[in-house]
């Protein structure tokens, strides 16, 4: 078998924009649920970095699992915060996390 | 420039263009498509890593279960036939330099740093060892999981339930 000239350093490059990426959409974005999509690439890319981790590095399949255990996480936390955003749609008509500021007064 | 290389970059190259689209579209419904297209790029690039079960989990769990209750969500919050007049983003010049600052940090060091690699290990199938992992070393994360889901489950069920004539 070939070795092949791609390595940990790309995967984990790969992984880093992804990051900045959901970063910049949790920072930009006015809508929760845009929000949301910016927190599951980053959740993703961390992912990435696990598994890359359990390929390339001395980890055994400890990566995987804890990947695993991500996944796991960001399916709970999609749940519980649509059902926090469907609510607050209900209450005051709006999703934007810059509209909801009913405790500032 | 073997195949490994040419796909990688391929599916690479899917990831990051969709999770531009997810970051930038302006309609949210592309986003939600968009980010389709990064979670497939991203399973194939857990079955370059040769980890089977994980890019499967990944296509059942993201794909069929977490962007279909966002697009759910979607459907339920924004108006039909309203158009989004309104600029959806703010806070545009701190965004760009705190983004551009960790990604500079991060793919500086990541490129910079010599990691320690084994070598390139033959594929082996995952799922018959993690399912070992997962009862014996892990078994506490698993229940408590387990557990963690099911409260999710019921407090979404609570949280998202219209309650009758009663409003906070």
């Amino acid at each position: 078998m070939m070795v092949p000239n791609v390595g940990l350093t790309q995967f984990l490059v790969v992984s880093a924009i992804m990051f900045s990426l959901g970063i910049y959409g949790v920072i930009t974005r006015k809508n929760a649920i845009m929000v949301l999509m910016g927190i599951e690439l980053i959740l993703n890319s961390a992912n990435i970095n696990f598994i890359a981790f359990t390929r390339f590095g001395l980890m055994n399949l400890t990566g995987q699992v804890v990947a695993i255990f991500v996944i796991i996480l960001a399916a709970a936390e999609a749940a519980i915060l649509l059902a926090i955003v469907l609510n607050i749609y209900q209450q005051l008509n709006t999703v934007n996390v810059d509209e909801v500021d009913k405790l500032k007064n | 420039m073997n195949w490994y290389n040419i796909v990688f970059y391929a599916f690479a190259a899917l990831t990051i263009i969709s999770a531009i689209g997810v970051v930038f579209s302006r309609s949210i419904l592309y986003a939600a498509f968009s980010l389709l297209f990064t979670f497939f790029g991203v399973a194939a690039l857990y079955v370059l890593l040769s980890a089977d079960f994980i890019a499967i989990t990944q296509i059942l769990l993201y794909v069929g279960g977490i962007l279909v209750l966002i697009i759910f969500g979607i459907m339920l919050t924004s108006r039909a036939n309203k158009v989004e007049v309104k600029r959806s983003t703010f806070q545009l010049v701190p965004a760009v330099l705190v983004v551009g600052a960790i990604a500079g940090t991060l793919i500086g060091v990541l490129t910079t740093t010599n990691w320690p690699t084994a070598n390139f290990l033959p594929y082996e199938e995952t799922a018959r060892p993690i399912g070992a992992l997962l009862m014996t070393q892990f078994v506490l994360p698993f229940e408590l999981a387990s557990i963690l889901l099911l409260v999710a489950l019921i407090g979404a069920v609570i949280i998202a339930r219209r309650e009758k004539g009663k409003r906070a």
